[in-house]
């Protein structure tokens, strides 16, 4: 008994924590003292001018990121676990490496690395790849510095997963059927890592969704920032942003799980 | 089909797996690999399925040389010592998946799945999951598996060691009745000499990646090649005797010998179904212990002399000669092969 009513208070206690600041972010939208009780914050959302375009714009990076991320880490866990597992501690502190650097580090060092390649390429072809990467709509260069921050949680995810089945056998089993190595990662081994893949995706994507210092220095307006940007001017509509910003996420954390779940 | 082994060398590190291995396994023979840990069984048979690649010499599948052939397209079929279904699919999903690799229509799938787990006597089962089923089961689910796509070649990696004992027989000759059905050409590797025995054409004993002996179960068990294979197959006693001429003394019988001897003071190696117990009060040791087995019981004789001698005796006769009781020993008299004098003599029991 004494357990259960633990449990409850420790519940209990979380609860308030984390309920508390939610409930009267929520009511600080829709409660104005001139106006009343109103809707308000939430409807000026979708006409204030650049919700959609950086919604989409962190949705699209968020997407990027996931495969780019699975496709490096993935084939990478396998060989290691396959071919050379006295590499693990090698990956496994090279995957830890952007949690210990600060970003504020990483966009120093990209924004030296591309001032200076745009300076060192500009009479090569090379130079208009430099361009391209750095464009306005889909800043490729910001899935790759996303990628290095994802990488130790989408890692951690990946291997805690691989533990949990026989990779050998299966990898070899399915060899022996006559299946090619693509076929092996994308039917044989991505199946049976479901939850884990949808794991390593939520955490890649939430921090898609959350990340501003890197945007923000190097002048992206994706989602996060453009919530800073409009809170100067909007107190309640910057609140009703972070409140819906919040349920997106979790309806998609959801919907992860829920595909993560429905392996059998 | 047959599969030619030339010359294979592998090692791993500093230790060698395979050091020269040349063996040719004929068209519809089950083959059993057999021997201790490290003997390098496991990685010739790896050698034939793709999974390795040895550093010098050659496999051969069918006359061609598919050394250097990747796994996918080997054209052997595989069942592993750990449970290998893939926990994704169905069972009917899991014996279709060679053939879904190659892209045959649904009907001919589902089709050939039921015929072939109907084969291994697991049909209505193709629903199931994987983590519903008894390894037993798994373990059929993964032969039908690798005989769906008609392999020239049946790979078996210890497929049976992780089974209770029971199940392990009834699988073993299951495997046995289905390999003579098919004619398929099969490599068997065990550390368990009774099941290479029992089911195999030719067992084929290993040490240090060397081979030792191949030949049918009976001859590997009557005459048997080396010193190795004599311990390593079946129960053996080493009894100090002396050679004269082409035959060996021991206790006071003259036995003729098998092969050459190794020095004039030598082991003998006899089985325990060779050595004769009789109650004897002038006998030259007594029983030590008894373990009765069902149709035998095997003694455990003191001698005088010193050293102990194992005995075969039939069952029924357990009772009568019991511990304790004083008995002389005698030899069956057939041709004995003989080993170095090791230090002291004692029976040698095989690890199972």
């Amino acid at each position: 008994m004494a357990g259960v009513t633990w449990r409850r208070l420790t519940l209990g206690v979380a609860a308030v924590y984390f309920l508390v600041p939610l409930a009267i972010a929520v009511w600080f939208t829709v409660y104005n003292e001139s106006l009343g009780f109103s809707l308000g914050a939430y409807g000026r959302i979708v006409s204030a001018p650049g919700f959609g375009e950086s919604l989409l714009k962190s949705l699209l990076l968020g997407a990027a990121v996931i495969v780019l991320v699975l496709l490096l880490a993935l084939p990478a866990l396998l060989a290691v676990r396959l071919g050379a597992p006295g590499l693990r501690p090698v990956l496994e502190t090279i995957t830890t490496l952007p949690l210990i650097v600060p970003p504020i580090t990483y966009v120093v060092g990209i924004a030296n690395a591309l001032r200076g390649g745009t300076d060192a390429l500009a009479a090569t072809p090379f130079w208009q790849t430099l361009i391209s990467i750095q464009d306005e709509d889909f800043p490729v260069v910001l899935v790759l510095a996303y990628v290095m921050l994802a990488l130790p949680f989408a890692y951690r995810s990946l291997d805690t997963g691989l533990r949990a089945v026989d990779v050998r056998t299966l990898v070899e089993a399915a060899r022996n059927l006559g299946a090619s190595w693509p076929y092996v990662l994308f039917r044989v081994i991505l199946p049976n890592l479901r939850s884990a893949v949808a794991g390593a995706s939520f955490l890649s994507l939430a921090l898609v969704m959350g990340e501003y210092t890197i945007a923000a220095l190097m002048g992206y307006r994706t989602f996060p920032v453009w919530i800073v940007t409009v809170s100067g001017s909007d107190g309640q509509l910057s609140v009703a942003l972070s409140v819906l910003s919040l349920g997106l996420i979790w309806l998609l954390l959801l919907t992860l799980s829920g595909a993560g779940r429905k392996s059998k | 089909m047959t599969v030619e082994l030339r010359e294979l060398r592998r090692s791993f590190g500093g230790t060698v797996a395979l050091d020269g291995l040349s063996l040719t396994i004929e068209q519809g023979e089950l083959i059993a690999f057999l021997g201790p840990s490290g003997c390098g069984k496991t990685t010739a048979l790896r050698c034939v399925a793709g999974f390795e690649r040895p550093d010098t010499g050659a496999v051969f599948i069918d006359g061609a040389d598919v050394t250097r052939v990747p796994a996918n397209r080997r054209d052997a079929g595989m069942v592993f010592q750990s449970y290998s279904l893939f926990p994704n699919l169905n069972v009917r999903d899991n014996v279709a998946f060679g053939l879904r690799v190659r892209r045959r229509p649904t009907s001919e799938r589902h089709s050939r799945a039921a015929e072939l787990l109907e084969l291994v006597g697991l049909g209505g089962f193709g629903e199931r999951y994987p983590h519903q089923l008894s390894g037993g089961q798994q373990q059929r689910v993964a032969l039908a598996r690798a005989l769906a796509l008609q392999p020239k070649v049946l790979l078996l990696d210890e497929p049976l060691s992780a089974l209770d004992a029971k199940v392990r027989v009834n699988l073993r000759e299951e495997i046995r009745r289905l390999q003579l059905e098919l004619g398929i050409t099969t490599i068997f590797v065990t550390h368990d000499q009774e099941e290479a025995l029992s089911v195999a054409d030719r067992v084929a004993v290993l040490k240090s990646g060397r081979l030792e002996q191949v030949a049918p179960p009976a001859e590997v068990y009557d005459r048997p090649a080396t010193p190795f294979v004599a311990e390593f197959v079946g129960t053996m006693n080493h009894l100090p005797g002396r050679v004269s001429g082409e035959t060996v003394e021991v206790f006071g019988h003259f036995l003729p010998l098998d092969g050459a001897a190794p020095g004039e003071e030598v082991d003998v190696l006899v089985r325990p179904e060779a050595v004769r117990v009789s109650p004897s009060e002038e006998g030259r040791g007594f029983i030590l212990a008894s373990s009765f087995r069902g149709s035998i019981a095997r003694l455990r004789v003191q001698l005088d002399s010193g050293g102990e001698v194992l005995a075969d005796v039939p069952g029924h006769e357990a009772v009568r000669l019991a511990p304790g009781l004083k008995v002389d020993v005698t030899l069956v008299e057939r041709p004995v092969l003989t080993a170095p004098r090791t230090a002291v003599a004692a029976p040698v029991e095989p690890v199972a």
